[in-house]
């Protein structure tokens, strides 16, 4: 699905927790996140703490959206 | 026994007839083997004969499809053939096409066995290969004296109802179809050797190839992210609660659709998850975990973006296929498109 919307024209970054997968098929900007079941979150943490989690992942996110790449680009979150 | 009697569907170029300038040729019949038909006739031996040939143009058939395959239907009523072959179209694009839609076509009006040959990237492939058997052949007709035989063993024992062999055994391009067998050895012991002869950078075959994945360029940067369109897509299955549209578990034959105005956070009570692939537990206590809405409406009030699209596109990931995954987001591309979204930041678990 990434690269379909990549090739329908629209910029897209990839948040997934399988970073490998997500270079297999293709995904051009990549943000790795926290674990499969849930990548935006921990559900160990307090749900101010999860939010913060998110916000961090989420402004890496944008970053990559923002950035000029010119081949696949894995975007690390700066914890 | 009697000769099984065999009907060759050609193109106007295998015919002699001529090239492109030809290929608007009117469908055709003709008695006995023709062009390629002189060597299946050899690899057939005494079994089977090639009683009639059936000529058509490329781009008559392809232009006129429900009338030319009127025409060879009622050709095959005539000559009543026990086999139908069709090519090698290699990597001819219509004559592919033609050659599958005419396979296919045949087995459904008489029930008789039908073969074709062509390379794996002819369209005709991926269009027919799951349901008829296609041999696989080198992209041009040089490839001819390798496609031949192939066809007419794997032709022969359709018509004599033999055991057919997996495509790697019989050089059909793999229909999907899975069979179970009893291996002489086990799958922990087989693995393990691939692993070793991996390691040794010794050759070894996969028992489950990868789909081929292409390649995308990227697209340019958004410059001003903090007045940008963005909406959220998910192959992690986030579905409003009690999952309305029925979204498959796995192997999902559709994606959602749902308009999150006016939705500032994903709670327990109204949003869930249809995907059978992970522990569903940390998703469905609060689905802002993979879809996260509450803090993208959190920058949308902060203007660190412009705007969270109003709908989000939504699947479930596992063992869907590349295929379907590809229908869904063409499909809404364009609409994100035509909605005015500029980009997209899609979550998978």
């Amino acid at each position: 699905m990434v690269k379909e919307i990549e090739r329908a024209g629209i910029p897209v970054v990839h948040i997934c927790t399988v970073t490998p997968i997500s270079m297999t098929v293709g995904a051009n900007r990549i943000v790795p996140a926290v674990a499969i079941p849930y990548p935006l979150g921990n559900p160990n943490l307090t749900l101010e703490q999860e939010k913060q989690i998110r916000k961090k992942i989420l402004d890496t996110a944008l970053e990559a959206l923002s950035t000029e790449v010119d081949g696949q680009t894995i975007f690390e979150v700066k914890w | 026994m009697a000769k099984v009697r065999v009907v060759h569907y050609i193109n106007q170029f295998y015919a002699g007839i001529g090239g492109e300038e030809a290929a608007g040729h009117v469908a055709e019949l003709r008695e006995g083997a023709l062009g390629p038909g002189a060597a299946f006739t050899v690899a057939f031996g005494e079994e089977a004969e090639i009683t009639h040939t059936i000529i058509c143009g490329d781009s008559y058939f392809n232009e006129n499809v429900d009338v030319a395959k009127e025409a060879v239907l009622n050709f095959i009523s005539q000559t009543k053939p026990d086999l139908f072959i069709a090519g090698p179209a290699f990597n001819a694009g219509r004559y592919g096409v033609a050659c599958g839609t005419i396979c296919e076509a045949v087995a459904e009006k008489f029930g008789i066995p039908v073969i074709t040959g062509m390379y794996a990237e002819n369209p005709g492939a991926d269009m027919f290969k799951e349901k008829i058997y296609i041999v696989s052949t080198k992209n041009s007709a040089a490839g001819m004296r390798d496609a031949v035989p192939k066809m007419v063993k794997l032709a022969l024992k359709m018509v004599k109802e033999d055991r057919i062999g997996a495509s790697i055994e019989e050089g059909y391009i793999p229909n999907s179809r899975r069979v179970n067998f009893f291996d002489q050895e086990r799958g922990s012991k087989r693995a393990v050797n691939m692993l070793l002869a991996k390691m040794a950078e010794k050759p070894f075959t996969t028992e489950f190839p990868m789909p081929d994945f292409d390649r995308v360029a990227p697209n340019i940067p958004i410059k001003d992210i903090s007045s940008a369109t963005i909406a959220l897509v998910t192959s992690g299955g986030i579905v409003p609660k009690g999952n309305p549209d029925r979204i498959e578990s796995s192997s999902a034959s559709k994606y959602g659709e749902y308009d999150i105005t006016n939705v500032m956070d994903l709670t327990e009570a109204t949003y869930e998850t249809a995907h059978g692939g992970y522990d569903p537990v940390y998703a469905n206590q609060d689905s802002d975990r993979v879809l996260p809405v509450d803090v993208l409406r959190e920058f949308e009030k902060d203007k660190k973006i412009g705007k969270l699209h109003h709908k989000f596109y939504t699947t479930t990931g596992n063992g869907t296929s590349v295929k379907k995954s590809q229908e869904f987001a063409l499909e809404f591309s364009h609409k994100l498109i035509n909605d005015g979204v500029q980009a997209v930041i899609l979550t998978s678990t």
